[in-house]
């Protein structure tokens, strides 16, 4: 059997492990397997298109990239799997409690802190819920971003909490984040206790997946889903790496989770530029 | 219809501790059960969707259930239970019980307290001392207390404004002592901290006892080094001789071999020595220092004994091993001075307490006295561990001259 590669970001350090960790589960079960690491998503799915690697780990923009610039060249990709947390997350547009500020056509004229410009939880998918209630951001309302990482598709927490801080320092109206850094951001302190209300919450959708291209030779990609969906969190040997990738099982692939974010591709432009540029290579 | 279980949150939000609620509620019903929340936090509809994720458990939301009906019903998920299989007891926190101290903890227990419930898949940890035969004995709990009941202030302890008016060539001398003291007592220290990280933390006591023994030569190291800079400005001599013999004890790698060469039959010399010091040093300082200090000494003499005796009846073959290290130190420090002449003219000097003829023969008495007090004690501590007479006598004559 040929090795299967897969293709990663390195949006931290503890990519590393989680990779080196998963490759010695994967070898140790007969899946010969290796990976490769890129520093932006953009480089991993020009890498994939290529041939350098046959699965990617992507992020939701990602898996739209691919989608689509696989279609531009007459191939198709599948999602083989996410992970349980991938499934089913919102954002919310939160402001501040005393703000008079009651509905999102109320952003009007004001100052909106998102977070990278290619994140989708904290600047696409909450500014597409914006749009859709009327106000056209960068014109009726100005977009604060906090371009941290850019590359990365806002899989760093910084872009996310700089935005609640702009909130809570005045520097914005409100603020966008996925409904789980709220929680997080409300626990740590962040955003104090009582300071803010939640504006908005987006309609659920879908996060990371394992990308697949078709023509990648089938046994391999058999048993690495096998094997994926085997992983049980009550196995000690990979619980901990479960615990860094921040899941508790993986679950099978699915693409209806993506709508919202490829409006939001679609109403802003985001990946013209890149799709035009990919399509010509 | 089944009634499903409950939990009201009221106004508590998952930001200010719910989750504990929730938790609660949750290990009260079975995996795959399901659980009704009810709470008016504002936010709680969508901390609960991001928690339930995040924990792995199940969530349907119900729009507008708020105040009336439940909020969400969650369904438990096996995460939590999973974690904890395959996990173990540690043995038990009480030593007495039966498997309370295990004879080979494993190395996954780590730095686990003993008797916690460890999680499978724990790192090990590299404890090379991890053998109850080797390392335990019984005595180390009482001795530990006993320990940890007489520490003394170093600061209040001593009164260290008490008049010295001896000539100032007795001064000399206590100076030279304090300062082969000092090093000696500094060897005491680094012995039991460096084995004191190698045993594994099951054996909790032996842990304690040597971690308040390395304090308590903390301890002397202060009181010593400011005895000897009481009058003067500086420290005396340390010479090759002496630090030869105490290289050899820091460089002994067994930890029976070195607790025998350092406890029974080092500290034990020293013992006397302390004693002696506390009997004839004429000023009160030195008097006061030495007695608080032989003390301490006695009981790292007497975990020496205790864990020395417990591993030679589980271990026949550790006497000849314990002779052979005394007599391998031997040769080792065959071509070195023994007991500087500094030290020595010291200890006379000190004793006679001034330069009157009678007095400086009394002086060296007294120190003669002390060599045969010194050789006496170590043949007494030789035959508590099964040593025949005659092997104790010839293995305390064998010690190393310079006393530690």
């Amino acid at each position: 059997m040929d090795t299967l590669i897969l293709g990663a970001v390195a949006y931290d350090p503890k990519v590393v492990t989680i990779w080196e960790g998963f490759k010695q589960h994967f070898v140790e079960r007969e899946l010969p397997f290796d990976f490769v690491l890129y520093s932006n998503y953009e480089r991993q799915v020009e890498g994939q298109l290529a041939g350098e690697v046959h699965v990617a780990w992507n992020s939701p923009l990602a898996w739209i990239e691919a989608e689509r610039a696989a279609r531009a060249r007459g191939r198709k990709a599948a999602a083989l799997a996410m992970r349980d947390t991938d499934r089913d997350l919102t954002s919310v547009v939160v402001v501040r409690a005393d703000a008079p500020i009651r509905t999102l056509s109320d952003l009007a004229r004001t100052t909106v802190a998102v977070g990278a410009s290619d994140s989708p939880q904290a600047t696409l998918i909450p500014l597409l819920a914006i749009a859709e209630a009327g106000l056209k951001p960068g014109a009726d309302f100005r977009v604060l971003g906090h371009d941290l990482l850019v590359g990365k598709h806002g899989d760093h927490i910084g872009g996310e909490r700089e935005a609640a801080r702009a909130l809570i320092a005045g520097k914005a109206d409100a603020a966008c984040m996925i409904d789980g850094n709220h929680l997080a951001f409300t626990r740590e302190g962040t955003l104090p206790a009582g300071s803010t209300r939640i504006l908005a919450q987006t309609a659920p959708y879908d996060h990371c997946n394992f990308t697949v291209l078709e023509g990648v030779p089938a046994p391999q990609l058999i048993r690495f889903t096998e094997l994926l969906l085997a992983m049980s969190y009550d196995d000690p040997s990979v619980r901990a790496l479960l615990d860094m990738e921040g899941l508790k099982r993986w679950l099978p692939g699915r693409v209806d989770g993506y709508a919202q974010l490829n409006r939001a591709v679609d109403l802003f432009g985001t990946l013209d530029a890149w799709l035009m540029r990919a399509g010509r290579e | 219809m089944i009634d499903v279980p409950r939990i009201e949150l009221g106004a508590l939000g998952l930001d200010r501790g719910a989750h504990l609620l929730l938790k609660r509620a949750l290990r009260q019903i079975p995996v795959g059960a399901p659980l009704h929340v009810f709470g008016s936090h504002e936010e709680l509809a969508v901390h609960l969707r991001a928690w339930c994720r995040a924990e792995g458990h199940e969530i349907e939301l119900f729009p507008g259930g708020q105040g009336l009906g439940p909020i969400a019903r969650i369904v438990r998920s096996s995460a939590e239970t999973g974690r904890w299989k395959g996990a173990e007891a540690a043995g038990a926190p009480d030593r007495t019980l039966p498997g309370g101290v295990v004879d080979k903890p494993p190395a996954r227990w780590g730095l686990a307290a003993r008797g916690a419930k460890v999680e499978a898949g724990s790192p090990a940890f590299d404890f090379p001392l991890a053998d109850k035969d080797v390392v335990w004995a019984d005595e180390a709990a009482a001795l530990y207390a006993q320990a940890a009941a007489a520490q003394w202030d170093p600061a209040t302890a001593v009164d260290w404004s008490a008049p010295i008016t001896h000539p100032p060539e007795i001064e000399d001398a206590v100076v030279q002592v304090m300062t082969f003291l000092v090093e000696n007592e500094t060897a005491a220290l680094i012995v039991p901290a460096s084995f004191l990280a190698k045993i594994h933390p099951h054996f909790r006591e032996v842990l304690q006892l040597l971690a308040i023994q390395a304090a308590d030569e903390a301890r002397h190291i202060e009181c010593f080094t400011r005895r000897a800079l009481l009058v003067r400005k500086d420290m005396g001599l340390s010479t090759v001789g002496g630090q030869e013999s105490l290289k050899t004890l820091l460089e002994e790698p067994d930890f029976a071999l070195a607790f025998f060469l350092l406890s029974v039959l080092g500290e034990g010399s020293f013992l006397s020595l302390l004693w002696f010091l506390h009997e004839n040093a004429s000023d009160p300082v030195t008097r006061q220092v030495c007695c608080l200090a032989a003390q301490d000494e006695a009981r790292h003499v007497a975990f020496g004994l205790a864990h020395l005796r417990r591993h030679m009846g589980l271990d026949q073959g550790l006497r000849p091993r314990l002779a052979a290290a005394v007599e391998r130190r031997h040769d080792a420090l065959r071509n070195t001075d023994g007991l500087n002449e500094e030290v020595f003219d010291a200890l006379v000097l000190l004793a006679a307490g001034s330069w009157e003829l009678d007095d400086l023969g009394k002086g060296h008495d007294r120190v003669v006295a002390l060599r045969e007090d010194m050789d006496r004690g170590r043949r007494q501590r030789l035959e508590k561990l099964g040593f025949p007479a005659d092997e104790a006598e010839a293995l305390s004559a064998l010690h190393t001259r310079n006393f530690m």
